[in-house]
């Protein structure tokens, strides 16, 4: 269950669950039948965790760059059974950076600070927005020029910080009325936020061109040959294996890669400790002192900032933006890679928006599978049903994602956390189950229903991860 | 409000005082209209929240599902697609939207149900965080609209669903029938506000006054002891999905009469949000505060549109739903079911 020695937080766990001075819990799962999710580790992942985690740092390296340089290479080779039919495979994989850093940033939101964000949409249009009003030449408010920093080649690059200072401003100015909101209210608010955006991009003609969008937005103008006037990042840019997708995939990999630190960093700091802790129980946290609103803030305005990037590229690469492309439909999107993948997990969402980006692609234009025939582009279509329906099983099934976080002892040091892992997965391979019996349906049921009604607990994920308790921080 | 304080000085806004005061009691009575059906559609919000502490992110479906039940009884009845039938008399005409009315209500009653069913009790049964049940419903929400948007035109032979609004059928003729403080008040206006006044006196009175509603309040109160005293859980809640959608479905019929051009798989869930925000502005979880709040929604929203211009109407909404959140999250009428009304 718990991934620290398991005998302390055993007992921390049991004192937590079973006194927790809420109202009665109206629904205790039925005693002896522990669910699935809540069961010790011992699965193949994380037999793989345990491996990776007990690897040396530069072994980590050695397996780790190849890994990401082959996943930058994936449009390239073209791999028979991975590549698109329908659609360029290049430009699939430059839609899955964009969205691979959404995921990154809303799973900052919604998956490290519990804060359940629907109007994520709203930072990567203001994002893209930004980067178009200030570089196409149909709005008002256009600044390149011919020379310098503002020039066609540099604009998008100058532009970039300038885009993701606004962000991150949004956040804050999102984040500052509503995060005293809770759980519920909080989505509903933030819902309203990115509906609220569109209609501005939309209504709001003269700056931002209304239904009819900016054309002609900046990018970076790199590569110029004789064949491509325009450079390589450019939407003329098409046909061959090294067209405009792959640099775009290969820009957002970079910015992936960025985030990624920046994330895992905090992750690993103070701040990240007071998300888990705010996600895990808000009272509670600021109890123990953790200023709640203010790294609620945070982590609003760093997801924020993140989508900005992503609303950068997007806007970057197709050169055009229109408020359609942001409909409220897209922040659900983005919420499903983030659920898909599994919350808090940082490589999980990106596994997650992979999927999202790729599967409804894979279909497209593909007339048989397996030798079956099958309408492809029909499938595709249905893309929103099957996330429906996949974002319904896996809430019941499996709550915490595909590649569900584990929390990890977080100020104790690497050794002494793989030996702690090594000794838990002993014990899950036949050795004493009493040990969870007791904690599993107590850290279980921490904040069930009983949270929302009151709104003292609710947590976000119930099985999988240790309660925070003081030694944490 | 943001949109003017900030924007107020820029053109790209308009600002006319004046013409609210021109039009102040025509835009009353369009936006009481407007209000009726956020009320009917409110009150579904409101009850599940008070019995089961759930935002039902699905029930703006359950009301275009309820708009295409009654649509699909119509055309079962006999009525042709964009045809007017304006010459049926007044007791036939009657007739026939109530018939049509029952159509969207048991659509939107039996979805309601199925979605009780089918996404929230297996959640229910594991004791799932509340999030978990807000974006089950995100994802229910997502199945049904794709469903009419895809599936049903597949079973029903293109007749139903699909990616355009559904040709409008008309029973009645917009007609002005007298005028209040120079305000033209037209029959549809005054079917909508009359009928949704009338099922919302029944859903209090079914509330306060019966067995089935002492049970829905008791849950709402304690669901503890209320499941201790007798109360079946479970069918209180049941029954608590199915109240909020046949009155969904019957807003379903009376949004029609007044926008007959709205019947398609996306025309839900806007609507769905600004009944939403009525719900909390009346007061989530109570009953008479979901009908208050979406009246004074559809009348604010109205002279908003007004003040501001016509694109800016869903701007209002939301704007109205973030500020009453942060000033008063508790609503006009304060929350709770079970207190309010105990």
């Amino acid at each position: 269950m718990s991934t620290s020695t398991p005998a302390e937080s055993n007992g921390a766990a049991g004192t937590n669950g079973a006194a927790q001075p809420v109202r009665p819990r109206p629904e205790l799962p039925p005693a002896g039948q522990t669910p699935v999710r809540q069961r010790a580790h011992g699965g193949a992942g994380d037999r793989l965790r345990l491996w990776w985690d007990a690897l040396a740092r530069p072994a980590q390296w050695g397996i780790g760059v190849p890994f990401v340089v082959f996943i930058a290479l994936l449009p390239i080779l073209n791999i028979p059974v991975l590549t698109t039919v329908g659609t360029n495979f290049g430009a699939v994989m430059a839609q899955f950076g964009m969205y691979a850093l959404i995921a990154i940033g809303l799973n900052v939101v919604v998956g490290q600070a519990g804060l359940l964000d629907l109007g994520y949409v709203g930072f990567y249009a203001i994002g893209a927005y930004t980067l178009a009003i200030l570089t196409s030449p149909d709005s008002p408010w256009n600044v390149t020029q011919p020379e310098g920093w503002l020039s066609d080649d540099w604009a998008w690059l100058a532009i970039l910080p300038v885009a993701v200072a606004i962000t991150a401003m949004s956040g804050l100015v999102l984040g500052s009325p509503t995060l005293r909101l809770r759980g519920d209210y909080l989505a509903i608010v933030t819902l309203g936020f990115g509906e609220i955006v569109r209609l501005l991009a939309d209504n709001l003609d003269e700056i931002t061109g209304g239904g009819q969008g900016l054309k002609s937005v900046a990018y970076p103008r790199l590569g110029v040959t004789e064949e491509l006037p325009n450079g390589v990042f450019s939407a003329g840019n098409v046909g061959s294996t090294l067209n405009s997708g792959v640099w775009w995939f290969w820009l957002s990999l970079v910015f992936i890669i960025i985030s990624l630190m920046l994330v895992g960093n905090l992750e690993r700091s103070r701040v990240g400790r007071a998300w888990v802790a705010i996600r895990e129980d808000e009272d509670a946290a600021e109890i123990m002192g953790v200023p709640t609103f203010k790294f609620k803030l945070w982590a609003f305005v760093i997801g924020a900032s993140i989508g900005g990037v992503s609303g950068a590229i997007y806007a970057g690469q197709v050169q055009f933006v229109i408020p359609t492309n942001f409909n409220i439909i897209n922040s659900v999107l983005f919420l499903c890679a983030v659920v898909l993948g599994g919350q808090g997990n940082k490589l999980g969402v990106i596994l997650g928006a992979f999927i999202i980006v790729y599967l409804p692609n894979f279909f497209l234009g593909r007339t048989s599978l397996f030798g079956i025939p099958i309408d492809g582009s029909e499938i595709a279509n249905y893309k929103y049903l099957f996330f429906g329906v996949a974002l319904m099983v896996l809430m019941i099934f499996r709550p915490q994602g595909l590649i569900p976080v584990r929390q990890k002892l977080l100020t104790y040091g690497r050794e002494l956390y793989v030996a702690a892992r090594r000794t838990l997965a002993k014990m899950s391979d036949g050795g004493p189950q009493a040990a969870y019996a007791t904690s599993a349906p107590a850290s279980g049921t921490v904040g069930t229903r009983s949270g929302g009604a009151d709104g003292a607990a609710t947590t976000e994920r119930t099985g999988d991860d240790e309660p925070t308790d003081g030694r944490n921080r | 409000m943001l949109v003017h304080g900030v924007l107020a000085a820029d053109p790209l806004i308009g600002f006319d005082l004046a013409a609210l005061g021109r039009n102040f009691w025509a835009l009353t009575v369009d936006g009481l209209t407007y209000g009726a059906v956020y009320a009917l559609v409110a009150v579904g919000y409101t009850l599940v929240y008070g019995v089961l502490r759930l935002i039902n992110f699905a029930h703006s479906e359950i009301f275009m599902l309820g708009m295409f039940g009654q649509y699909a009884t119509l055309l079962a009845l006999g009525f042709y697609p964009s045809g007017d039938a304006f010459d049926k008399g007044i007791l036939l005409t009657i007739l026939y939207l109530g018939i049509a009315m029952i159509g969207g209500m048991v659509v939107a009653g039996g979805a309601a149900v199925g979605l009780e069913r089918v996404a929230y009790r297996p959640l229910r049964k594991r004791g799932a965080p509340s999030l978990v049940f807000l974006i089950t419903a995100i994802g229910a929400s997502f199945v049904i609209q794709e469903f009419v948007h895809f599936v049903l035109p597949a079973l029903t032979g293109g007749e139903l669903g699909g990616v355009n609004a559904e040709q409008p059928i008309r029973l009645v003729e917009p007609e002005v029938q007298f005028t209040l403080f120079g305000a033209n008040v037209t029959n549809v206006s005054l079917i909508i506000i009359f009928s949704a006044l009338i099922l919302a006196l029944a859903t209090d009175m079914f509330i306060n006054r019966t067995k089935f509603g002492r049970g829905i309040r008791a849950v709402a109160q304690d669901p503890v002891t209320a499941t201790l005293m007798g109360v079946s859980r479970e069918r209180i809640i049941m029954l608590t999905f199915l109240i909020g959608g046949i009155l969904a479905g019957a807003a379903a019929l009376l949004y029609t009469l007044r926008v007959p051009n709205g019947i398609i798989y996306s025309g839900g869930f806007i609507l769905g949000i600004k009944a939403f925000s009525a719900a909390v502005l009346g007061g989530i979880g109570n009953l008479r505060g979901a009908l208050l709040g979406g009246l004074l929604l559809g009348v604010m929203e109205n002279y908003g549109q007004v003040v501001f211009g016509t694109e800016w109407r869903d701007v209002v909404a939301f704007v109205l739903l973030i500020v009453v959140l942060m000033f008063r999250p508790t609503g006009i009428l304060g929350e709770s079911l079970g207190r309010a009304r105990a």
